[in-house]
């Protein structure tokens, strides 16, 4: 009869099977490939992969390691730099574009482009802008200016703040172009109604439109927090990690330590490590959207 | 007349786009107006230049006659409902409402006594805690209206407030706004393409075209005695008949058939001739046993019915033009059938074939 309810498993069979092979290709590169990190990470691998155990060992040679705990902090203030400066400049710089002014597309456009170069491109651009010698500095001296200084790359202190600004630079375009889908996307009859209402344009910014535009914010700062975590690339083509272990960032030390310290263990406990930050921060959050969702309806 | 709300020589232009052209429109107080017209003739933009949504390119407007040509809208003593509804989202019913007197800094009893009033008005006090997600089209624009209600303001906008509504809701807020028109007596000015609404709800409608009021006149005037052929067109469902032919003497040439003119009051008061339309309405068409009282009858083949129920519509041809009839829903008839029609020009409309204006 045909009023047993067909069982879910079988229903849209073909596009089931259609997806098997990235199903299988996701448990094993993903989860397996996790899985195993996580367990050798507690082994005295080297140069390769051993089954020896050494219970937490490869922990606390990590977390007593001066080089990793610059490259966490690093990644603090250039994570928590970026995450607020691109998300400002990007949603000013849409909000600006957003007044229909003229040359849209072609503002747009060059806004954007940094992000369609490589971070090796921009890391190297950087270094020449930001070098005392060819760059910034050196024109500014040469209108006459003869004590102008200016090279972050090159002190040790404020060396990181050079990576952000060549951050930014590649970064904000993305968020300014999301912004703009998002502002776009307001109904503008509901600018009307804030306006006959008598509300400022900056209120109705952040009590109405930014609200609304909260689906647009999550898919960015979900960009925005995987492209700082893995930042890598920048890091090298721009500064190698120096001066001395000023800029070193957590995904380099993965890299170094397994490929050219051959020290796998201790590869596989840092990216443990970085993949337990990551966790941290994104399961209570999925708690918070998704757990809550049924509620709302 | 009283006047709420005059716009003297409007212009108003997008870039090379000239929308707007030396509009003159007065709208008295506690009137209740309508702008009618197609899609794209400007009414929207009227709208908007009354808000000061939109800065106006040439000339003045005056509400509660102060000059408020440049001021903000939320200066103006306006308040106004749109098509979208355009409610805030992330707040609920009675944020809402409140959000605009919060930010003028209105005190808190001052607020909840004009949401409370409002929500009454309104029947919306159960959704008070509700956001819009929660409400059905109908309740949200219900809220709409509340949040130009609680502006405490004399003049009220309308920007297609029923067209996202399906059409019995639609039927029942319509009269709900006429309603609420008869209970507040303030201005009101509703902009929409139905000729439904505008008739039910209007004192007085303006017909738009091209940026340019047509007429403005009562519903029954419009109706009854619309100035030019597009208006007489553009009123009435199922549409005029126009007949083309010519005026000699007291009657009207087309085809073979001299349809006398008795009865016909001339715009001029004086009979002219001429090369002419005559316009007459599927409804004032008479048949059955009233065609013996008709001044003039004709036989026609019936080729098309549309019954609708309270009505049944008849398609035929008259001197080789298409001719439509409204008959009574009970009407026995059927397609083939010769049917004799009588025509009574009291009724009807002329218009100059050049100018299209009405003779
Ligand atoms: N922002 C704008 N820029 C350029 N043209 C516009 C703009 N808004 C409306 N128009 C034009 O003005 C005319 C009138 O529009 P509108 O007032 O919205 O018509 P409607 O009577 O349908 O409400 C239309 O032809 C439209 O294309
Ligand atoms: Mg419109």
């Amino acid at each position: 009869m045909a009023d047993a309810r067909p069982s879910q498993l079988f229903r849209n069979k073909s596009a089931k099977i259609a997806a098997i092979p990235m199903i299988v290709t996701a448990l094993f590169v993903f989860v397996g490939g996790t899985a195993w990190t996580i367990v050798y990470s507690f082994t005295k691998s080297g140069l390769l992969p051993r089954l020896k155990w050494v219970g937490l060992d490869q922990y606390e040679r990590l977390w007593s390691t001066k080089r990793w705990i610059v490259s966490i902090e690093n990644l603090m203030i250039y994570g928590l730099s970026m995450l607020v400066l691109v998300f400002v400049i990007g949603f000013i710089l849409a909000a600006l574009i957003d007044q229909k002014i003229r040359f849209e597309n072609t503002i747009r456009t060059v806004i954007l482009y940094p992000y369609a170069l490589s971070f090796v491109v921009t890391g190297l651009v950087w270094q020449w802008i930001l070098n005392p010698e060819f760059g910034i500095e050196s024109i500014v001296r040469s209108w006459g200016w003869e004590s102008f200084a200016f090279d972050p790359l090159y002190n040790a202190d404020i060396a990181i703040f050079g990576v952000l600004i060549a951050g930014l630079w590649q970064g904000s375009g993305l968020v300014m172009v999301l912004m703009l889908a998002g502002l776009r996307g307001i109904d503008q009859e509901v600018w009307k109604a804030a306006r006959v209402d008598g509300i400022p344009a900056w209120k109705t910014y952040i009590f109405i439109v930014i609200p609304m535009m909260r689906p647009v914010f999550i898919t960015t700062l979900v960009l925005v927090v995987t492209g700082i975590v893995k930042i890598y690339d920048l890091i090298v083509a721009q500064t190698g990690g120096g001066p001395g272990i000023s800029t070193e960032v957590p995904a380099k030390y993965v890299y170094d330590m397994m490929f050219q310290a051959n020290n796998l263990g201790q590869g596989f406990a840092a990216s443990t490590m970085m993949l337990l930050t990551v966790a941290l921060v994104v399961i209570p959050w999925a708690f918070l959207e998704f757990g809550g969702s049924k509620k709302r309806g | 007349m009283n006047k709420s709300v005059e716009i003297k020589n409007l212009d108003l232009e997008f870039g090379a786009v000239k929308v707007l052209q030396n509009l003159n429109l007065d709208i008295g107080k506690g009137e209740f107006l309508v702008l009618l017209g197609s899609s794209g003739c400007g009414k929207s933009t009227l709208l908007n230049c009354i808000a000061g949504l939109l800065d106006v390119t040439a000339g003045q407007i005056h509400i509660n006659d102060k000059n408020v040509t440049w001021a903000e809208p939320s200066e103006r003593g306006i308040g106004m409902v749109f098509q979208s509804y355009a409610l805030y989202p992330q707040m609920n019913v009675e944020g809402n409402l409140s959000f605009g007197l919060k930010n003028a800094k209105l005190p808190k009893d001052e607020i909840a006594k004009r949401i409370k009033r409002a929500s009454e008005i309104l029947q919306i006090e159960p959704l008070l805690k509700r956001k819009p997600a929660a409400l059905s089209g109908g309740q949200r624009q219900r809220v709409a209206i509340g949040r130009a209600l609680v502006r405490d303001v004399d003049v009220f906008l309308f920007d297609e407030p029923l067209s996202n509504l399906d059409a019995k809701l639609r039927a029942d807020l319509r009269v709900e706004i006429k309603r609420l028109h008869q209970n507040l007596g303030n201005t009101m000015v509703y902009v929409t393409h139905d000729q439904i609404e505008a008739m039910t709800l209007a004192d007085r409608i303006a017909i738009m075209r091209g940026g340019q009021i047509m007429q403005l006149d009562s519903p029954e005037e419009i109706y009854g005695r619309p100035v030019n052929k597009y208006v007489a067109g553009f009123i009435g469902s199922p549409s005029m008949n126009f007949l083309e032919g010519r005026i000699e003497g007291d009657v009207f040439l087309v085809g073979d058939l001299a349809i006398p003119l008795a009865g016909y009051e001339f715009a001029s008061g004086n009979a002219v001739s001429g090369e002419a339309s005559l316009g007459i309405r599927p409804e004032h068409v008479v048949t059955g046993e009233l065609v013996g009282n008709a001044p003039f009858q004709i036989d026609i083949d019936v080729s098309l019915i549309e019954p609708t129920g309270s009505d049944t519509l008849v398609d035929c041809e008259v001197a080789g033009h298409p001719f439509r009839v409204r008959m009574d829903g009970q009407a026995k008839i059927k397609v083939g059938e010769r049917l004799r029609l009588g025509l009574d020009l009291s009724k009807a409309s002329l218009f100059d074939k050049t100018s299209e204006l009405r003779l």
